[in-house]
């Protein structure tokens, strides 16, 4: 949303400033892009309700344009199930050395269809790759930076200072600030298990990391958890006018990318959400779906759902697992519920099963076979 | 100085004199056209990301769709990616092409059920993530520019210009019955009040300049516009004053004063009509029956204005004061028809300055009139006058700001 305060000083001086300055009507009349100083009409307001009867569902991008995925360098139904488990080799001590190398790269993306934004990437792509490990192995992330600006990566997670991406921690034999053309490797345990994120901690910190330096970073349980369709959802939004608020609002980037292509998920199957927020500029973002509910794990830290909710808040780099099933076929939407950045591009569908089986009779006769016995938490 | 005159001799050579002018022309044509086909030798690439400068000229509000007039003020092409308004993006067609070239304009059609009363902010993206925002503080359906409504824009001139313009000119008995002493207070008095009028048409001038596009000169269009005014009218006065010296008649002096009078008023008025006639197009103007007497009570006093040189001399004639009157008053729904159907910013600003101009030449012109009989422009009555013809005009004006 941009932020203009000028405006609103200007608009109140020109009401309060028009008893002063105008003799004549020019003076109240006229004003910036039509303005007016008459208040009259307030009066009259919501006499006729929606003036209109265009068809307005919900908000969208206009019509016969979407994004160049294909330029951009990924696609964000893609990155919803790309999982990038890294090499791995077998230590002599029998624990599990698991390897990535991450390269930054300066790279103009399309945030919204025709809208050109000049990110800052982790291999490429806004969010970084998805990296994902299990308990107590050991993790080596080669980062390379071909990009035109000092970055790092700092990992949330348990880890020695040197090893956290902090410029001027210990000398900087962490590596410090790696400089355009220099890299590092970072090394540390994968411990504890649950959702997290990693990120650039180069100052200035919010710029870099609304640039698009960021990454979901999974650590799974040493037992592994239950089998389901899994899908990572970075909610992000880009200041495209670098005013200090965002324009674009998305979930993996593209705004209203999952409105138009929407999830594909079956009915009656687990499902399971890496819900990460990292926007900048607004202090808090949410999630939430129609029609169902999910199990809550926040930072997927226990074993044991906290909640069993249909909406979430998270504040900046909170994060949290969700699992659920959809009982019924149809399209569910899903959105943030501060409903201004749903309507700036942060909403999208799931189109459960056969959307065309959708009948009132089926769901109907459906109700008994929902997962949890109609409501109650598993 | 002999060898500088051979050479002019042989620099004018047999040529004739029109090629003389077009020499130079020609040169700088074909300089242009050389440093164009090389690129801007030594100019090097530019640098820097595209500048884009976007400027609001009009919003139409239909039901369920805003219109918003896009005109592109900086050098490079502009392209509008995306639209949102109350923070949510909406859909929307544009009539001129999404991509506007410099100086080019592109009208967006926006869908979006926008609830009257309420305040719209609107914001356009363009392919490089900027912003060009526009606001409505009141939304309100537009009206259409049918025969109605130009009716109605007429109607509104005639009350705020004409009207009151006429029935402030019939002061002129009283003021015939008032003795010699009050000729100069009188003149003065006007003088005062055209002060103010050129004082309000300048701000009003530089506030829609704020508006327009740079390129087209913006606020310099508003002192551009006062000194055409200033020179037109300067000229106009000459050639008629030599004329005036062949075919002298009394009171023809005073009748031409009031006449210059009446056409510094009628140019405010026709910037006055603009900015109603635009604001009401715009949505943004309750034609309430309290404003509309607060004009016209405001607009006497530029009657009054008029009449004041007449105090003296042969009477006018019915048919000459009704022309006066109607020279003052009826640019105003002129000016209401130009603001409504065809408003841009720029020609208000330059409409504003001709008013200025045209004022300040009056005021020049009729100032000689209320010098006492030491010659004296400014003494005790005079001074009066003036300071209460700008304060009949303050006063009035805070009728029609509520």
């Amino acid at each position: 949303m941009p932020q203009n305060p000028d405006q609103g000083i200007s608009r109140r001086r020109l009401l309060g400033g028009a008893a002063l300055a105008a003799p004549a009507v020019a003076g109240l009349a006229l004003t910036r892009g039509g303005d007016s100083a008459v208040a009259e009409t307030a009066g009259r307001a919501h006499r006729n309700g929606h003036a209109g009867h265009a068809e307005f569902p919900h908000a969208t991008f206009a019509a016969g344009r979407s994004v160049d995925h294909a330029a951009n360098g990924f696609h964000p139904t893609e990155v919803l199930r790309d999982f990038d488990y890294g090499r791995t080799r077998r230590l002599g001590s029998g624990r599990v050395l698991r390897d990535w190398e991450i390269v930054a790269h300066d790279r103009e993306i399309e945030v919204a269809p025709g809208v050109s934004y000049e990110a800052w990437t982790y291999n490429g792509r806004v969010p970084g790759p998805t990296l994902r490990a299990r308990e107590g192995e050991l993790l080596r992330i080669r980062f390379v930076n071909a990009s035109e600006h000092p970055h790092t990566m700092h990992f949330h997670g348990i880890h020695s200072a040197l090893m956290d991406g902090m410029p001027g921690i210990g000398g900087n034999r962490g590596g410090g600030q790696i400089e355009p053309g220099e890299s590092f490797t970072y090394e540390f345990d994968a411990t504890p298990f649950g959702l997290h994120l990693y990120h650039c901690h180069v100052a200035p910190l919010a710029a870099h990391i609304a640039r698009g330096l960021y990454g979901a970073f999974i650590i799974d349980p040493k037992q592994g958890r239950p089998e389901a369709d899994e899908l990572v959802m970075v909610m992000n939004g880009f200041d495209t006018n670098f005013d200090l608020a965002n324009e674009v609002y998305a979930v993996n980037t593209v705004g209203f990318h999952y409105v138009e292509e929407p999830i594909e998920v079956a009915r009656a199957e687990p499902v399971r959400i890496y819900l990460v927020n990292v926007l900048e500029y607004d202090p808090v973002n949410s999630f939430h779906i129609h029609g169902n509910f999910f199990h809550y794990f926040p930072t997927g830290t226990s074993l044991a759902p906290s909640e069993f909710t249909d909406t979430v808040i998270q504040g900046q780099a909170q994060r949290g697992i969700l699992e659920l099933e959809f009982p019924y076929d149809g399209d569910y939407m899903f959105h943030a519920h501060v409903s201004e950045f749903a309507e700036l591009g942060w909403s999208g569908f799931f189109r459960v099963g056969d959307p065309s089986r959708l009948t009132a009779a089926a769901a109907a006769s459906m109700y008994c076979d929902l997962p949890w016995g109609g409501g109650r938490p598993a | 100085m002999e060898a500088g005159a051979r050479a002019e001799r042989q620099l004018g050579g047999g040529l004739p004199s029109w090629a003389l002018a077009l020499i130079p022309l020609a040169l700088i044509a074909a300089a242009v056209a050389l440093f164009a086909l090389l690129g801007g030798p030594g100019l090097g690439e530019r640098t820097g990301p595209p500048l884009e400068d976007l400027s609001v000229e009009r919003t139409v509000l239909r039901p369920g769709v805003i219109e918003l007039t896009l005109r592109n003020d900086g050098p490079d092409p502009v392209e509008v990616a995306q639209v949102a308004v109350n923070d949510a993006y909406a859909p929307f067609a544009a009539e001129g092409g999404r991509e506007i070239g410099h100086l080019g304009s592109t009208t967006l059609r926006i869908d979006y059920p926008w609830v009257e009363g309420e305040a719209l902010e609107i914001f356009a993206l363009t392919s490089a993530g900027g912003t060009v925002e526009a606001s409505v503080p009141v939304a309100a359906e537009t009206p259409e520019d049918d025969l109605g409504f130009f009716g109605l824009m007429a109607l509104l001139g005639i009350y705020v210009g004409v009207i009151p313009v006429s029935l402030g000119m019939l002061w002129l008995p009283f003021l015939r019955r008032l003795g010699p002493a009050w000729m100069g207070s009188l003149i003065a008095f006007t003088v005062g009040l055209l002060a103010f009028l050129a004082i309000d048409a300048g701000l009003e001038g530089l506030e829609m300049a704020g508006e327009a596009p740079a390129a087209f000169g913006g606020t310099s269009l508003v002192f551009l516009g006062g000194l055409v005014a200033y020179l037109a009218l300067a000229g106009v006065d000459s050639y008629l004053t030599q004329r005036s010296q062949r075919q002298e008649s009394a009171g023809a002096g005073a009748f031409y004063l009031a006449l210059l009078i009446a056409v510094g008023i009628g140019l405010h008025n026709l910037g006055e009509g603009l900015a109603i006639g635009s604001a009401y197009a715009g949505g943004a103007l309750a034609l309430g029956a309290f404003l509309v007497v607060g004009f016209a009570i405001h607009n006497t006093t530029e009657g009054l204005a008029i009449v004041a040189p007449l105090r003296e001399g042969a009477r006018p004639g019915f048919g000459r004061l009704l022309g006066l009157g109607l020279l003052a008053g009826a640019p105003a729904v002129i000016g209401a028809w130009i603001g409504a159907a065809a408003f841009d910013p720029s020609l208000g600003a330059f409409l504003f300055g001709l008013g200025v101009g045209a004022i300040a030449r009056v005021i020049v012109q009729i100032s000689p009139a209320m010098r006492d009989a030491d010659g004296r422009l400014l003494y005790p009555s005079s001074v009066i006058g003036m300071l209460a013809g700008i304060a009949a005009l303050y006063l009035t004006g805070l009728l029609v700001t509520v």
